[in-house]
């Protein structure tokens, strides 16, 4: 207090002794190095006056008077385009011409709070707290030649800790899934070794041999059941290996993927059926015959719930529970598809064959973006969340950046040599990890820049205690889509049903069983009574009946006869001129 | 080689203690959120079915009147005190929230034909069929004195209705005239008629406190300026109106209850046509009342239901009645815009929640915020068919359905019959009339 004092007294003074300038602020700085802003020139000159008024502002300071602050930044933070594009949901609604004015209203309200909205979000973006993984070489090095190992040993414990091996030699080749969250793997090996595991703390959760064939494992919508497609029989367990169900009406199923938002396994078989069970009634919802023989190839498109299978001729299909026939039959591969994945956006389909060729589709316009060839042909594909292809070539996996555009794949990113045939990928939701089914067991690989770095806790929270599974559980049943929802486009709700008259007049004959548009027949009443005769006035409707009809074709006939005689006469000057012969000349 | 891997701290995702909230990161990119549209959807329907699950409109019966009740008026001051009059002549003090009796009182002999109450809150006025009006006190006597009036005025006629002045000591009364009473002198300061020889109801507009409105047995309705000498306007319709309502936030309009089971909404400065047409009622509407925002109103009907009308909509949006629920004769909207209050023929005053699903009492936050977001998706999913064909449904009971459809067949039958008329006559002789033309005779200034 005793050094304050002095000061206040000797504010004058202290002001003619510090005759500095005036601390240099951020944005001053920024303005002069800041080359690239439209505002420079007006900076500068800002900047002089800034100087200039320096002692003007002390003066003011000194009178005690009110100094404005000119905000140097004014208005809002601008939101880059790209994030802002990024949470753009369909095309901004226009009034149209001539609508009335609540209409107006209502429209530009609502187009106000959707652009609101997104302008949150898009700001949003800047508080989340993880940024995504990456692996860069030195110069003139190559990605893919760092070694898993070296990986590894270069990041934190934790991290290293997550690439690891399970020798299974006994009952592989293996499958695998990993849960919704990524915390959960399930592996099933070929010969009836079903394991799952809380993969992160290596915790074996359960761990059975159903001493039977395993074709494919599933986790069904929580951690708490998966579904095994075994010999004959689909099974259901419980995570303690507990066999809750046994679902016969599904048999020889062959591959199984599990549509998280509708609570359907679709499963496709060895006879040639795609079959759909709601696993929150235990219903079969549909059952379809693909007449396209054994289903091994099997996909689902996350953006529209639709499953996508290959087929040996060289087709996929994309089918939907609604349908008996495909949606869509698009030929791929000269030689059968041996594997496909489709990414998150729903945009991109990426197909394998036997012709060794690995071709990226867009399944938005059914159109081929590029293809490449491989070598040795992939025979599993999973694309990450991160946009990460990995393929499996033989008894190595390659994991390819930049796959999902229009340029061409050139070398992979990363490359993993294993023992043994693979037999099941699958990418880690929300972590950089690669899972690697093979004949030797599992492999669990680091790929960096693979999973989403941020997650949404209220859709999969990979940290939920069970509480809040349970609540999640809850909620997530309340808001299952039904399944008839499943379309190629899953916006199609949001859009105006622009059914013809027809088909809506079509429905609504439907609905009552009659048609309220329809005149009906006449029936004469058998009047006994009075001269006037039903008969005899029915008989005279229809001397007037179809009276415009009668105009017309009277018209027309009218038209017609006109049109003929006309002709005639024509033919019949052309006949008088045409009987002249060339010798008439000669005549007097 | 430069590397990183995702690693997450659980410090940072999971809570500290078991005290504290669950930590919820959110992400709102839309690849992490598929089928966007189908899931809001899936929660719209179910909104819409829980709505009607819990729509439980009646709130409470509140009996003790020993003939049927014929008005009821709201405290002016008071939201728990309502005021009823039966046709024994018995007035009633009723106090909503414990749902009891206060108060009875013998007011007349004979039907009790209208109350209201001072805006002051501090006594309210009766008038009945023994041709006297008389002014009670709101507080009720000590104890072992008789009820009697503070004031009584007798007439030379029978009064049908009764208004209070917003602001002053002035009265409006209808019979056989519309006399415009000060409370201090026992004869009307001025009285209006115009060719008519008795008026159902008499109303005085809230804003503009001056104009009256009243329905004449002639079929009209008539507007005075209490500052003029004479009446300024009147309506002919086809059919006698019973009683009418100002709207108390857009002064300008009006609504009747008409005996052609319709109601109308009239624009004072356009009266040649009304604004509305509300049709849904099978039998005479005899009451109407506006809720204070002025958006809603809602009407009692011989049918012996009462329906609520959004102010600008031809049809309802509830239906309310009960098996025991016999002709309603009088109906108001409480002042705090949450209950309908319905007197009816059988001695009943019924207590129902204006918004059937609303959950009464003290609401948290979040349910606050959740019966909110599901409004919300019910509003945007409303033309969504399953959506509005749930959201559409009411019960009706079986013989109103009939006459529903019955009246439906005969409307339908006249058009068909009107267009068959036009078809077969001279182009231009039969005018098209549209359905709010339909039923205004005349306007007379």
């Amino acid at each position: 207090m005793a050094a304050l004092v002095p000061e206040v007294l000797t504010s004058t003074h202290v002001e003619k002794m510090n005759k500095k300038k005036p601390p240099k602020r951020y944005w001053e700085e920024t303005e002069n190095t800041d080359q690239r802003r439209p505002e420079e020139e007006q900076g500068t000159a800002v900047q002089n006056q800034n100087k200039s008024t320096v002692k003007e502002r002390s003066l003011k300071r000194k009178n005690g008077e009110n100094l404005e602050k000119k905000d140097p930044f004014p208005g809002e933070a601008p939101i880059p385009h790209k994030q802002l594009q990024k949470f753009q949901r369909g095309e901004k609604y226009k009034v149209p011409a001539g609508a009335r004015r609540r209409l107006k209203e209502a429209i530009i309200s609502s187009e106000a709070m959707s652009e609101l909205a997104q302008k949150q979000a898009a700001r949003y973006d800047l508080l989340l707290p993880e940024d995504a993984g990456f692996l860069e070489g030195d110069e003139d090095e190559d990605t893919n030649t760092i070694s898993q190992d070296d990986i590894a040993d270069a990041v934190d414990i934790t991290s290293g800790s997550k690439y690891f091996n399970l020798h299974l030699s006994q009952f592989g080749p293996y499958r695998l899934d990993y849960g919704r969250t990524g915390r959960h793997l399930l592996v099933g090996g070929k010969k009836g070794h079903v394991a799952c595991i809380d993969w992160q703390s290596k915790d074996l959760m359960c761990e059975m041999n159903v001493m039977e064939t395993v074709n494919d494992v599933k986790w069904l919508h929580t951690e708490a059941m998966f579904a095994v497609a075994q010999k004959r029989w689909l099974y259901i367990y419980d995570s303690k290996g507990l066999e809750l169900h046994c679902v016969k009406k599904f048999n020889d199923v062959l591959r199984m993927q599990f549509l998280p938002y509708h609570f359907l396994l679709a499963t496709a078989s060895a006879t040639g059926f795609l079959q759909y069970l709601d696993v929150s009634v235990g219903k079969e919802i549909a059952a379809v015959c693909t007449k396209m023989g054994r289903l091994d190839v099997m996909s689902q498109n996350p953006h529209n719930a639709v499953i996508h299978l290959g087929h040996p001729n060289g087709t996929v299909s994309l089918w939907s529970p609604n349908q008996k026939e495909p949606l869509v039959k698009m030929l791929c591969h000269r030689g059968a598809v041996r594997s496909l994945t489709v990414d998150k956006t729903g945009t991109y389909m990426v197909t394998s064959g036997l012709d060794r060729k690995l071709k990226v589709y867009d399944i938005r316009a059914f159109k081929p973006l590029h293809s490449c060839f491989l070598p040795a042909g992939a025979s599993c594909l999973s694309l990450s969340q991160g946009g990460l292809l990995s393929a499996a070539t033989g008894d190595i996996v390659q994991v390819y950046q930049n796959v999902l555009g229009s340029s061409p794949v050139s070398k992979p990113y990363m490359a993993h040599r294993l023992r043994g045939q693979i037999w099941g990928l699958a990418y880690c939701p929300f972590e950089d990890v690669l899972g690697i089914g093979h004949g030797e067991g599992f492999t669990s690989m680091i790929v960096p820049g693979a999973g989403e770095p941020n997650f949404d806790a209220l859709d999969t929270n990979p940290f939920r205690s069970s509480k809040q599974r349970q609540e999640w559980e809850v909620k997530a049943l309340l808001e299952k889509v039904q399944p008839e929802l499943i379309g190629l486009d899953p916006g199609q709700l949001s859009k105006v049903d622009q059914a013809s008259f027809e088909q809506r007049h079509k429905e609504q004959v439907e609905a009552l069983g009659f048609d309220p548009l329809a005149k009906d027949k006449f029936k004469p009443k058998t009047k006994k009574k009075g001269r006037s005769s039903a008969g005899a006035i029915e008989k005279r409707k229809r001397k007037v009946a179809h009276e415009d009809q009668r105009d017309e074709i009277r018209q027309t006939v009218q038209e017609r006869t006109e049109r003929d005689k006309e002709q005639k006469e024509k033919s019949n000057e052309k006949k008088k001129l045409g009987n002249k012969s060339t010798l008439d000349r000669f005549r007097k | 080689m430069k590397v990183k891997v995702l690693c997450r701290n659980p410090d940072d995702y999971v809570r500290e203690t078991t005290r504290d909230i669950q930590r919820v990161p959110r992400n709102y990119d839309p690849t992490l959120h598929p089928f966007e549209v189908p899931r809001e959807y899936t929660r719209a329907l179910n909104a819409t079915k829980l709505e009607r699950v819990f729509a439980k409109p009646f709130v409470a019966s509140l009996d003790g009147h020993r003939d049927g009740i014929s008005c009821i008026t709201k405290h002016a001051k008071s939201l728990s005190t309502v005021i009823s009059g039966a046709c024994d002549g018995e007035v009633k003090l009723w106090n909503l929230p414990r749902q009891e009796c206060l108060r009875t009182v013998q007011a007349h002999e004979g039907f009790v034909r209208g109350i209201c109450s001072r805006f002051c809150g501090t006594s309210f006025f009766t008038v009945g069929d023994d041709k006297t009006i008389k002014q009670w006190n709101l507080e009720a006597p000590g104890y072992g004195v008789r009820e009697e009036p503070i004031n009584t005025i007798l007439g030379k006629a029978v009064f049908t209705g009764i208004d209070h002045h917003q602001r002053e000591s002035t009265f409006v009364t209808c019979g056989q005239t519309v006399d415009i009473w000060d409370e201090q002198r026992s004869s009307p300061i001025r009285s209006f008629s115009w060719g008519v020889d008795s008026f159902s109801c008499v109303r005085y507009n809230p804003v503009e406190t001056e104009l009256l409105a009243s329905c004449a047995s002639d079929r009209s309705i008539v507007l005075y300026d209490t500052r003029e000498s004479a009446p300024l306007r009147k309506v002919i319709m086809q059919l006698r109106s019973n009683t009418l309502c100002w709207n108390p936030m857009e002064a300008y309009y009006f609504t009747c209850a008409n005996e052609d089971y319709n109601l109308y909404t009239y624009d004072i400065r356009h009266l040649d046509v009304p604004v509305t047409v509300h049709m849904d009622h099978v039998s005479a509407v005899l009451d109407v009342d506006y809720s204070p925002t002025g958006r809603e109103f809602v009407s009692a009907s011989f049918d012996k239901t009462i329906r609520i009308f959004p102010k600008d909509k031809g049809h309802s949006r509830e239906v309310y009645h009960t098996k025991r629920m016999q002709h309603v004769i009088c109906v108001r909207w409480s002042a705090d815009n949450k209950y309908v209050l319905s007197g009816s023929d059988e001695m009943n005053i019924r207590l129902w929640k204006a918004n059937a699903s609303e959950k009464l009492g003290l609401l948290s936050t979040r349910e606050k915020a959740a019966a909110h977001y599901n409004k919300k998706l019910i509003e945007k999913f409303q033309h969504h068919p399953q959506v509005r064909r749930i959201a559409r449904h009411r019960h009706l009971p079986g013989d109103i359905l009939k006459q529903k459809r019955e009246q439906r067949e005969m409307k339908e039958a006249r058009r068909r019959r009107e267009q068959n008329v036009r078809k077969h006559s001279k182009p231009g002789s039969v005018p098209l009339l549209t359905e709010k033309e339909k039923h205004v005779a005349a306007v007379v200034e």
